[in-house]
This record gives structure tokens, sequence and C-alpha cells, in this order.
């Protein structure tokens, strides 16, 4: 330490011989300037690469601009706002999303909790089959969706050989991805097979963060599995669970890969969910400012639902 | 530390629970892996037999899937096929058994090499910058700090399909469509927010004694940063930077719209490799093995870290 | 592990130094072409060689799958790109090329060349090159013709066993089917009939939602049975055209094919998918685009002899859907001179013999006229026939908006079962008529 202490000493010295600001100014780049330089930059990009084009998004929502075309840029006013908000093809497409949403959440949740608690028993192992389990999700979701399309084909496909072998239903009897009624659940046993390994990821470290002692106290106290489940590791796995929740939520949400590939949102527009009628409308009809709207009005549906579930998150953690 | 010997214990499973839990663990990774084995299978299989009714599970392997993903082919005449010099190489002759010739390499070293500037750069500057600012949030007292902080995780709700408009427009005017450089500024400004939240919660785990140990030892703030607070960080570095790169690397949406003939990833490219016509199943599922290869390597490396990522925050104390 | 963070920094370091220093100009004496990724393509990169070893120009190409060429490609000049300097745009885009000014202009040019547009077939012309539609003014070289038609499979059709039970159901012989009462027939004839130990089904047809599939297939059937775009009178003026009680007739029609004679998963079938269920054995005839012909004629599994075709069977009128593309010199490129100079050798009439040699469909009078043609492939007669009676849909600039609507409707009622052939088509007036009114020519 002999150079720090040297420098120590030169400091001192030197602060004895300056002024006040000057000294601490002169013992290195003083905390505010480098708290100033560490934060800066990311709040600049994020500024040039998220806030502004969201600005100018709601800016050109409010025109009739078209990307393709040089037409003078005419303000509309908020037609594209009402016109969105009344349209029936758009609230069924906000429907397709919430169902995907909301079944992909549930279903993910149960599974990757379940396997997370068995994988918490610590059996031999269980670090290898862990990272078997993982690895659906370190795929590209538009790769999967490519793939699981190929598989969900009735004759030259996989899944339906498999589901025959297991249940003895003839494979030809039925399709998955042309069915208007079977084509949801296509999506979302397609998201689930690749997200469930991250919600249980996070569902592991919520039970491993759950300390021992509490479960020897309570097993002191004789209390029942049963009894020990939904008192202890339930509650304090929640903040988890939740966490887990709003991830996959805003993930999903905003999910165009995977359906896209997959299904292209058909048949007809049975899974066209928000963020593929967004892109039909900016990049197919080139219908800029309208699709703006759209963009607004679901960036504020998932801005706002997001805000009260993290304030929810926050009082279950302060628990 | 027992009281009752008891046959649930939470702490010490019994033997036949853990046999139970292995039990359905294994049984769920085996049914999850099946489309997968049965992509990498395809990998190995001939264009007739990927697409063969009903599916084959026992075929004669062969590596035209391969040799396909990496060449771009011309179908000849057999007259014209006679004028050539013999084939050499093994897949020379593959592809001449198909009646054709090979016309050069295809584009996948490039998307490949493109996928890999792309998601490293991006993954390295979002941990660096995401550092640096979770770091300030945490030992700083930074004004408006709770807003900001809600600020950075909220530009991670926005879908990207609703950035892509202004931003293909942003990117037009600036000249930074279909660039590598654009495409990183892109992935690096997705990921900063989740790396920020991440590496806060890590930064806050480390007690700031050691800090101020080695600064009342003469260290700099600057200095204290780098040699005490980012070797301890390091396990948080860690699994931010796999959570940055498996989004960056696997990323399609941006990349579609984004880019073109000279910054296209790979997510844009596996899901229309065409062979005669119809999909090059074989090629596509040869570049989806390929493609996930790197990634499972950078996770099983870092597989110990990974778990310790999301536990932040709430280590057993 | 701290070797791994090293790998990884300086890995991002290289990448950033990549990223940085300024993409590679194109190399002088090069030039890019962009098309679709398909047979012809790789034909093209073939024939190519020879206008490099005459001009010493370089050629690279840039294919895109079918399913995302119009996305990319459009994107890309609608973002005035310079990754393309000669396209072999869609037929449908001429209007919006064209008019948003990012094709050149090729009069001038053809002039100077002494290359005369009577050289190709009119259908051609009019269909790849003309905006607006038949008016002197010409935007691209007709450079593949092309079509739907149908394949067959020529060897089921030749077992007795099965002519007999054909002939015994119907009380005709089983041949190519030249109505499309005739082609139901034979859907519902092979529909989940068992031949050599596995179930088979009847026909593939279009219907993919993503891009123009569905449209591009229903259109062959709306346009037998009478569907028009428009009052030829009176442009844009859709009522009783598009809806007319034929056109109504003829979706439901689309329909009942879907749900009779379809394998089970051909719900966003394209041209990919049929080619698999083609070449896989599901089905008994295909439609596809003449283009793939070449390439399914030499195929091991269904090929040669086993491998028939057959042009868009008829109903009230006979017409079938135009495909097909035109060359195109890119307004942004740097390389117009040298573009050029490719499509002065792409037009040569050699060089068009040796291009349907090869596989690629000229549009060359000197090719098709030629007597020999008829015979020089299994297709070259129906493909002839069919260049003869083609129709194609909305070339409008906005034509990407008036497909995206088509696509909707169609594939709404046709695979999604909703509502009736009668409010599809008369929704699909309204989007149509919105679209019009937005572009001022309503």
């Amino acid at each position: 330490m002999k150079k720090s202490s040297h420098m120590a000493v030169v400091g001192d010295r030197l602060a004895e011989a300056t002024p006040g600001q000057m000294a601490k100014r002169l013992r290195g780049l003083s905390d505010r300037t480098i708290a100033w330089f560490f934060i800066a930059p990311t709040i600049l990009l994020l500024l040039a690469v998220n806030v502004f084009p969201l600005l100018w998004t709601v800016y050109l929502s409010f025109t009739n601009y078209k990307a393709n075309r040089s037409i003078p840029v005419l303000g509309v006013g908020t037609s594209h706002y009402s016109s969105i908000l009344t349209d029936p093809d758009m609230w069924h497409s906000m429907q397709v999303t919430a169902h995907f949403v909301i079944w992909t959440i549930v279903l993910e949740t149960l599974i990757g909790f379940t396997l997370a608690y068995l994988i918490d028993r610590k059996f031999r192992s269980h670090g290898l089959w862990t990272t078997i389990i993982l690895i659906p999700m370190m795929l590209s979701p538009a790769v999967v969706g490519n793939f699981w399309r190929f598989l969900y084909q009735p004759q030259i496909g996989l899944f339906n050989y498999v589901i025959s072998f297991f249940t003895g239903i003839d494979p030809s009897s039925f399709q998955m991805i042309g069915d208007v009624s079977l084509a949801p659940w296509s999506v979302v046993i397609v998201d689930v097979w690749m997200w469930t390994p991250y919600v249980m990821l996070i569902c592991l470290a919520g039970l491993r963060s759950i300390p021992d002692y509490i479960y020897e106290a309570a097993e002191i106290d004789r209390a029942s599995s049963w009894r020990q489940f939904w008192s202890i590791t339930l509650p304090m796995a929640l903040p988890f669970i939740m966490l887990a929740v709003l991830f996959r939520g805003i993930e999903n949400f905003k999910m165009f890969d995977l359906i896209n590939l997959l299904t292209s949102g058909g048949p007809g527009s049975t899974t066209e969910v928000a963020s593929i009628t967004l892109k039909r409308e900016a990049f197919e009809s080139w219908k800029t400012g309208y699709s703006s709207a759209l963009a607004v009005i679901l960036f504020v549906a998932v801005f706002g639902l997001a805000n009260i579930y993290v304030k929810a998150l926050n009082r279950v953690k302060q628990r | 530390m027992s009281g009752t010997a008891q046959s649930y214990s939470v702490v010490a499973p019994s033997a036949m629970s853990r046999r139970v839990a292995a039990t359905l663990v294994i049984l769920y990774a085996l049914i999850t892996m099946i489309p997968l084995v049965w992509i990498v299978l395809t990998s190995f299989k001939t264009p007739p037999d990927s697409i063969s009714y009903p599916p084959k599970v026992v075929f004669s392997p062969s590596l035209e899937g391969y040799v396909n993903l990496f060449t771009t082919r011309t179908r000849q005449t057999p007259e014209f096929m006679a004028t050539l010099p013999l084939a050499t190489s093994w897949y020379d002759k593959l592809v001449r058994s198909r009646n054709m010739v090979i016309a050069g390499p295809s584009n996948v070293i490039q998307r490949f090499t493109n996928s890999i500037i792309i998601a490293f750069g991006s993954t390295f500057l979002a941990v660096f910058l995401g550092t640096l600012t979770a770091y300030a949030f945490s030992r700083f007292k930074v004004p408006l700090a709770d807003d900001l902080l809600f600020f950075i995780l909220s530009t991670r709700m926005m879908p990207p399909i609703a950035v892509a408009i202004p931003i293909y427009l942003m990117y037009r005017t600036v000249g930074l469509s279909d660039t590598h450089l654009g495409m990183i500024l892109l992935y690096t400004a997705v990921n900063v927010s989740l790396a920020v939240w991440l590496l806060k919660g890590f930064i806050d785990e480390i007690p700031r004694e050691y800090e101020e140990a080695a600064m009342i030892d003469g260290y700099t703030r600057l200095q204290a940063f780098v040699k005490v607070v980012l070797p301890q960080a390091a396990t948080g570095i860690a699994a931010t930077a796999i959570f940055c790169l498996i989004f960056a690397w696997n990323e399609y949406a941006f990349a579609v719209l984004l880019t073109s003939g000279e910054a296209q990833t790979m997510p844009p490219f596996i899901p229309f490799i065409i062979g005669e016509g119809g999909q090059d199943w074989p090629a596509v599922a040869a570049a989806t093995t390929l493609f996930l290869v790197p990634i499972l390597v950078f996770t099983v490396m870092l597989r110990k870290h990974l778990l310790r990522g999301i536990t932040f925050g709430a280590v057993r104390k | 592990m701290r070797q791994l963070l090293n790998l990884a920094a300086a890995l991002s370091v290289a990448g950033f130094v990549g990223a940085a220093s300024v993409n590679d100009a194109k190399a002088a004496g090069q030039l890019t072409l962009c098309w679709a990724a398909w047979d012809p393509a790789n034909a093209l990169v073939e024939l190519s060689k020879d206008f490099t070893k005459e001009s010493g120009i370089e050629m690279k190409f840039e294919f895109v799958p079918w399913t995302s060429y119009a996305d990319r490609f459009l994107n890309e000049l609608n973002s005035k790109g310079k990754l393309c300097d000669l396209i072999i745009g869609d037929s449908q885009w001429i209007g919006g090329a064209a008019e948003n000014g990012h094709y050149v202009k090729l009069n001038d040019f053809f002039a100077k060349e002494g290359i005369s547009m009577d050289d190709f077939m009119p259908a051609t012309v009019v269909g790849y090159s003309e905006w607006p539609k038949n008016t002197p003014n010409y935007w691209a070289l007709p450079a593949m013709g092309d079509a739907v038609g149908w394949t067959y499979r020529k060897d089921w059709f030749a077992r007795p066993e099965i002519q007999a039970a054909f002939k015994e159901k119907y009380n005709r012989d089983l041949a190519p089917p030249k109505t499309y009462d005739e082609l139901k027939q034979i859907g519902e004839f092979f529909q989940g009939r068992d031949i050599d130990g596995k179930k088979v089904y009847g026909a593939s047809i279009y219907t993919e939602r993503g891009s123009e599939g569905i449209t591009m297939g229903v259109t062959n059937v709306l346009y037998n049975y009478g569907f028009k775009y428009q009052n030829p009178d009176k442009p844009y003026d859709m009522e009783g055209f598009v809806n007319s009680a034929d056109a109504v007739k003829g979706l439901e029609f689309y329909k009942d094919l879907y749900k009779c004679c379809t394998p089970p998963g051909a719900s966003d079938s394209y041209m990919g998918e049929g080619l698999d269920a083609f070449k896989s054995g599901q089905v008994a005839i295909q439609m596809n685009f003449f283009a793939f012909w070449p390439g399914l004629y030499k195929d091991p599994n269904v090929g040669g002899d086993k491998i028939g075709f057959f042009v868009n069977p008829s109903a009230k009128e006979h017409y079938t859907q135009l495909g097909g593309q035109g060359m195109s010199v890119v307004s942004y490129s740097d390389k117009q001179e040298d573009a050029l100079k490719y499509i002065k050798w792409f037009a040569k009439a050699d060089v068009q013999k040796k291009w349907w040699a090869l596989g690629g469909y000229s549009a060359a009078k000197s090719v098709l006229n030629d007597p020999s043609f008829a015979t020089s492939a299994p297709f070259a007669k129906e493909f002839l026939v069919s260049m003869d009676m083609v129709q194609d849909f909305w070339a409008e600039p906005a034509y990407a908006e008036l497909l995206q609507a088509m696509q909707k409707r169609v594939h709404d009622y046709v695979v999604a079962d909703k509502g009736t052939a009668k409010e599809a088509l008369d929704s699909l007036i309204k989007d149509w008529t919105a679209t019009f009114k937005d572009e001022g020519k309503l």
C-alpha cells in the first residue's frame, strides 16, 4: 500500500494548502461528476432510441403520413384513434392478444413453479436436467415459430403422430394450425414450450431464497407439509412468481416473431395478435399515421397495466 | 437440528420424494426435448426424407442439409454435367449426385458473423453502460432516482413494432439503416434497461464498507469502483451478460425490418432458407442447430452465474 | 471465466471496429441483382456467367424467399436503399415503383438500343412493364413469364384400377380436368383414397394468409366464374362486378374445394407447401406457378413419367392468374450504366433462348413462337396456352393495401368460416373503396 499512502500524504498536504472545494476535487473526480458521467450515456441512449421515437410516433399518430409516398403531411386530429377504438377488427385483435397472454402466463406459472419446486428437492443430477430444460428458451422465437409450423403439419410433421401415439387418435383427423378453435391453442403450446424454463428459473431463485431456518422451525413445530407449503413456501416465493408473471406478461403482450412465423395470424385472424396487426398496417399497407396511433394505444395499455402491477408487486415485497 | 423425524422435510427431502421429483422432472425434460431432437435429426436427412409422409424416424443420414446451407447450387442439364471435370470433394460429389452444381458459397457465414458482431457488441455495450449506471444509482444520491429507474424499466415495455416505424425512418435519414452500428445501438438500448435493473440489485448487495475502506486508504472513487466493486459484481455481470446475449442473439423483429443485405443476422435468415421451390428443411434444421451452439456453450459455461443472476436482492441470509 | 470475458471483450471491440468502419463500397465492375429465391433465380445465376464473360462485370445476387420478398424489397426501395442495382420486381409493384420513382423509365434506353416491346408477348409487356397499363410507358424488361397452372400424378391416373373406379363413379374417363366441376370431381375422388398403403388427398391449392397466397389462388376460380375488378367503362366502380352473383358462386366454390378435397393442415399453403404436399405424395393434383415445373419434372420421387400438367380449368370464362416479373433498374443505384448493359444483354434473342433452356421462362416472342418450343418441355404447350389467357391483380401504387384487404376477407371466409361469400366480397368492396378514396382515385 506504499503508493496509496504516499498519495494520501501528498493529497493531505495539498488539501492543507488549498481551499476546501479545490481540495475535494483534487482527490480525484468528485462523486457528482462520476455519477453524471456514469448515468448520462445510458439516459442519452435511451432518450435517443426509445423516447424520441416514441414522441415521434405520437406525433405521427395525428397525421396522415405514409412512409412509402411523398404526399403532403396533413394533421388529422384524433381520427385515427377514434377509428381504431371503434373498429371491431381491432378489438378482436386485442381479444386474441389477451387470450394468448392470459393462458400462457397461467400455464407457464403452474408448470414452471411445479418444476422449480421439484428441482428444489435437489435430487442427484438435478443440475444436468435443469440445464437441459433451459434449452428451449435459448432459441430464437422466430426460428421456433418456423419449425413448430413444420412440426404441426399433420402429414409430414411430428406433433400429430406423437399425440396419436399417446392417445390413439388418428393423426389425420385433426389439425392444430388450420383449425379455427385449435389455432389459438397451438400458439399457446409453443410459447409454453419455449418460456416455461424462464419462469421455472425465476421461481427456483425464489424458492432458494427462503432460508432454511424457517422450515426447520416449522418442522420443530410439527407443521404438516401442506401447511408448510401454504404458509411458508408460497408466500415467500410469491414476489418471485409475480416478477415472472410481470416479465412474461410484458413480453407476450408484445409478441410478434413466434406467432407471425407460426400462423401469420391465421386462420383468418384467429391468432392475429396486436403486434401482427400493427406490423401489417405499418409495413404492408404503409399506413404510417394510423399504425402509429395503434402503437401509442398499445404502449399506453402495457404501461398502464405494468404500472398497476408493479405497485401491487411492491406491496407484496414489503410484506 | 431435527426435532421429530418427519417423512416430509423441505430442508432434507426424503429419498422417496427425491425419486418422485426426479422422475417428473426428467420426464418433462425428455418430452420438451423431443421437438428439438427432431430438428437436429432433420438436419441430417435428405430433403425428400425430411418431408416424407408419414415422417421417418429411421432414415439414412446425409450431410446434404449442411452442404445446402453453406452453398448455392444450380440445377444443370445432364449434358452440361458431363462436360464438367470430375468432382473431387465429398460435398461436390453429394451435390452432383442430385444433378446440381455448386455455384458458390451461400450467405450464411456472413449472416453468422453479423450475428456474432451485433450480439456480442451490443451485449458488451449494454453491460458496460448498465454497470456504470447501476453503480451510480446504487451509491450516489441521484435526483429523481426512483422516477429515472422506472423510466428506464418502462422503455422495455414498448412493443418493438411500435418503435420500429420511427426508428426505421430515423435510421433511414441518418444512414444507419442496415448497418452493424445501427443494430448494436438499438439492441444496446433495449438491453440496457434490463442490465441496469439486474446490476443495481447486485451492486446493492455489495457492502459499501469495502469501497469506503479503499477510499480511506487513498483510492479515488473511480479506482475503488474498478478495483473493489467490479470483481465482486463479476457474477452479476456474467448473469446479466447471458440474458442480454440471449436476447440480442435471437432478436427478429428489428432485424427483419431494419437490416437487409449488409447487416442481416441469422434469425431473419434461417426461416427462409429455400431449397428447390419449397423450404429446404434439412438446411433450416442445420442452421437452427448450428445457431444454437454458441449460446448453448456460453450458457452452460456460465450456468452457475445464471441462477445467481435471478437471486439478486434475495440471498439466503 | 476470465478468459471467456476477455474473449468476449475482444470480440466486441472487433465488432465495434468492424461496425465503425464504413461498409465496403461495392467493388467497381460489380452489379447486384435482387430477385426471389427460387429455381429460376438459380438458373439466372448460371446464365449471368455469360454476361460476366462478355462484359467483365461481376454479378452479385440477393435472393429472398417469396414469403418475405415483397416485405423486404419494397422496404428496400422505400428506404432508397442502394443494395440492388437491378431488381426483378413482382408484376404488381409496377404502379407503385413507377409513381414513387423507384424504377428508371426505360423508353429512351429501349429506343436507343433498338429493343422493341413488340419482341415480347403482349401479355407480358402489359403485365410486367407498362404503367399506366396499356400506355407505352415502360419501366421494366419482361424477364420471367409465369402463370398459375396445375400438375397431376400421371402415374396414379394411369392405374387401371383407379381408372375403373373413376369411370364407375362419374361415368367418364379419368383425365386432366378441363372445367372446374371436373376438377372438383377428381379432388373428391382421390380424397381419402388409399394408394400404396397411404391415405392420399385430392388437391393442393393456395391458402396462404401472410403474403399473397390465397389471393393468387382464389382469383383463378373467380376470374373463370365471372369476377371482375371493376366496371370496364368506369374505373374503380366495383359494385356489381366484384360482388356479382357469379363472383359469389366462384368464391363459394373455392371454399367447397378447400373443405372437400385438400389434405388436413393445408390452411396456410402457398408455393413451398404445395410442392411439399405434391412431392411427398399427399395429393393427386397441385395448383402452382409454372416456374416450378422444370424442377418438379426432375424430382426423383414424382418427376419424369409420374408427373403431368394441365392449364387452369375453365368455368364460364377461361383465364388464369398472371405471375411473372420484369427486370428493372433501380433509380437509387450508382451503377445505372452497367445495369442497363445487363438489360441490353438479357434482351438478346440468343440469351433469351438459353434462358429458357436453363429453366427460366422467357417472355420473348422469338423463343415462344419458335415451332420447336411446344415440344421443348412437357409443359411448354400448357405455358403457351396459359400466357394467352392471363389476368392480373391490381397493379396500382396502393396494390399492397388492396392485396392485404383481399387476403383478409378471403381467408376469413374460406379458411376461418367467417360470414358468407357475399359478405366477404361486400366488405372487400368497402375496403377497396376506402383505399381508393385515400388515393384520390374516387
